[in-house]
């Protein structure tokens, strides 16, 4: 794990660290005399370090939390507690310059290829706009340069660079995400869902893309799925997030053998495997009733009202993501234990 | 018509008294100011009482729009029926008159969409959506729609059906929501439901309960089902057929168990192995390469040719009938034997 990858960048030293990251986002009432009547509780209290070179996976439902958590280290969203540390610089209390340095090192893949491209730009204004921002990044006269190399690195023809985004397929937008991404060289990129709005066909492609260019530049990814199958193929390590909380988190091989978490559990035995065969051998956990209202969680452990393990333990005591006896990776449950047969 | 280029899909005899629902050669184009999309180039499939038959395809491959066919639903303009039939009990849809096609929609054959909350009315409570169909079709009075609609709710396992009836759409969640949609297209009692990607947008663990709730309804009330969806997991789960689509187009027509052993057709081979798999560890994924094609420009012979592995000359020359293979299934490869024998390897 501590191969040097270069002289001075070594390859699993934590390059990220979050510690404790909340964001409420205030429910108010009233017009004139506004009050604050509660809170959405997005993200409530999540840690959790990133290695260099090591793509960390983030999977859960709709409403976990896993989107804001990626808006919070970009700094789109402001938090309301928590620190995190890029390379030991406190991510949350940079401003001006400070921060746009921070984030030339951070980039973000959005998940919608079609709207996170402005229809009005050529691909080159669009790839070539974050040396607008940081024109140390490449002097003026180079760019053109830099950003066909970048069309070629991600599989596009360099000669469509004055093309506009409505000139090409899903996938084929998805890679000029990727490359606008790429063009300041960041050691951190966040994808959030980068493949959820493509076809099965091209979805491997952009998979194996950004594999690829991980090995190439030695990145290092938060890579934010619903889809487990996804997560587990391109994953080193994965956290498991439910109602803004991480419930489970350790290697690809911990979480998708020797989950733990009830939930963690369920969530993998629920995925449907394109196997007629297989699937008659798999127990299917049936979770009933829906995921409740990050407005209004839970007491106690947030999965309760869904979990068969529940007791009256549950209810009034939190469990903390910490290392169970059951298997040595943190997981947030007073009942960890292995699935037997699973 | 090109009546003699039908043949019957051999995956199941036809019973006798013919099938329930059989869809033959169907072209369907739509003519855009920018040219002539041909979105259906010949779709023959067909369904028996109580079976379901998935239609599995990407975007664009027409699994929806023949679904809206069926249906008679189709916005035209754009969309053409040019030629074909849609046989229901025997009688082709397409020569009934608009409100022949009526009495046959919601009645004989119903269909739930993907976005319900898109798809449900937000000014109206779901319990008097439930019920109108139930008061315009059948002339329920209100009180008894009501509790026909309570009926159909529980039937659909909303808790606390009564109290929810007077709730707007946006108060229920995802999975609850797609619950409604259902109960209102079980209202009329129909023999077949067309599900268009009915869990796409909900979670697994919800999607898990959908797919469950759908497979006991149509046991239960011994309806058939077309699953319209372009998830091979879901498919593995339910289906009885697999039809798989590609450029408007069947490429390949199987029962799920020799599918999923052995596809016959590069296209469903090549799907089959760019998905990542829970339960199995891989290296890198392979794909396939290219894109789907333009349909106001379908490539020559065999539309799958400019990404296919197995492209010979004659590939770009003659389009691929259907072969049919030994154990009943059909594929629109020159090369099926051969595609075949190597996954099944």
């Amino acid at each position: 794990m501590t191969a040097p990858a270069s002289s001075t960048k070594v390859r699993g030293e934590t390059i990220l660290s979050v510690d404790n990251v909340v964001k409420h986002f205030p429910i108010s009432r009233g017009v004139l005399f506004q009050k604050q009547i509660g809170a959405v509780k997005a993200v409530d209290g999540v840690s959790f370090e990133l290695r260099r070179g090591e793509t960390l996976g983030v999977v859960g439902e709709s409403g976990c939390g896993k989107s804001t958590l990626a808006r919070l280290l970009m700094r789109l969203e402001t938090p309301t507690s928590g620190r995190a540390t890029l390379e030991g610089r406190d991510l949350f209390k940079a401003s001006g310059s400070e921060l746009r340095r921070l984030r030339r090192n951070m980039q973000m893949v959005m998940q919608d290829p079609y709207t996170s491209l402005n229809p009005r730009m050529t691909v080159g204004d669009i790839i070539g706009e974050p040396f607008v921002i940081h024109p140390e990044a490449a002097p003026k006269g180079s760019r053109q340069r830099r950003v066909q190399e970048l069309l070629d690195v991600v599989g596009l023809n360099p000669e469509h660079i004055n093309r506009y985004p409505h000139q090409f397929s899903g996938g084929q937008r998805q890679r000029i995400g990727i490359a606008r991404a790429l063009a300041l060289r960041p050691e951190v990129i966040v994808c959030d869902e980068p493949v959820s709005a493509l076809d099965v066909s091209i979805q491997a492609q952009v998979i194996n893309l950004l594999e690829q260019l991980q090995d190439e530049f030695g990145l290092s990814y938060i890579f934010i799925a619903h889809d487990l199958s996804v997560v587990r193929h391109i994953s080193d390590r994965v956290a498991v997030m439910y109602l803004g909380k991480i419930v489970e988190i350790g290697t690809e091989e911990e979480i998708y053998e020797r989950a733990t978490h009830p939930y963690t559990q369920a969530l993998l035995s629920a995925v449907p495997v394109p196997d007629p065969d297989a699937r008659e051998e798999r127990a299917i956990i049936r979770l009933t009733g829906d995921v409740p209202s990050p407005a209004d969680p839970p007491s106690g452990c947030r999965f309760r009202t869904r979990c068969w393990k529940a007791q009256e333990v549950c209810a009034t005591q939190e469990p903390h993501t910490v290392l169970r006896a059951a298997d040595p990776h943190p997981s947030a449950c007073h009942f960890a234990e292995v699935r037997p047969g699973a | 018509m090109t009546q003699s280029a039908v043949r019957p899909t051999p995956a199941s005899p036809t019973p006798p008294g013919g099938h329930l629902l059989e869809v033959r050669d169907l072209h369907v184009e739509f003519r855009t100011t920018e040219g002539v999309a041909r979105v259906i180039n010949g779709v023959t499939y067909h369904l028996d009482a109580g079976e379901t038959l998935a239609v599995l395809g990407e975007s664009g491959s027409g699994k929806s729009v023949t679904a809206q066919a069926i249906m008679g639903i189709l916005d035209t303009p754009p969309a053409h029926v040019r030629s074909g039939q849609i046989l229901y009990q025997g009688r082709d849809l397409l020569t009934h008159s608009e409100e022949q096609r009526r009495q046959v929609r919601g009645k004989e054959i119903a269909m739930i969409f993907q976005d319900a909350l898109s798809a449900l009315n937000p000014v109206f409570p779901v319990g008097w959506q439930i019920g109108e169909t139930l008061r315009q079709r059948e002339g329920m009075s209100r009180a008894d729609a009501r509790r026909r609609a309570v009926e159909l709710m529980d039937l659909v396992k909303i808790p606390a059906a009564a109290k929810r009836l007077g709730d707007y759409p946006h108060q229920f969640s995802g999975g609850m929501r797609q619950r409604v949609m259902i109960a209102m297209a079980l209202a009329l009692d129909p023999k077949v439901l067309i599900a268009d990607e009915p869990t796409t947008a909900l979670d697994v663990t919800v999607q898990a309960q959908i797919m469950d709730l759908l497979a006991d309804l149509r046991r239960d009330l011994n309806m058939a089902m077309i699953l319209i969806t372009h998830d091979l997991g879901v498919v593995a789960g339910v289906a009885d057929r697999i039809a798989v689509m590609y450029a408007g187009r069947i490429v390949e027509h199987a029962d799920v168990r020799s599918l999923y052993r052995a596809p016959a057709h590069p296209y469903t081979k090549g799907l089959l192995e760019s998905i990542p798999r829970l339960d199995v560890r891989g290296q890198a994924l392979s794909t396939i390469k290219g894109l789907p094609p333009n349909l106001m420009r379908i490539p020559s012979g065999c539309p799958f040719h400019p990404r296919c592995p197995y492209v010979q000359q004659v590939c770009v020359d003659v389009v691929p009938h259907d072969l049919v293979l030994g154990d009943g299934r059909t594929s629109a490869c020159h090369f099926a034997q051969e595609v075949r024998d190597d996954s099944a390897r």
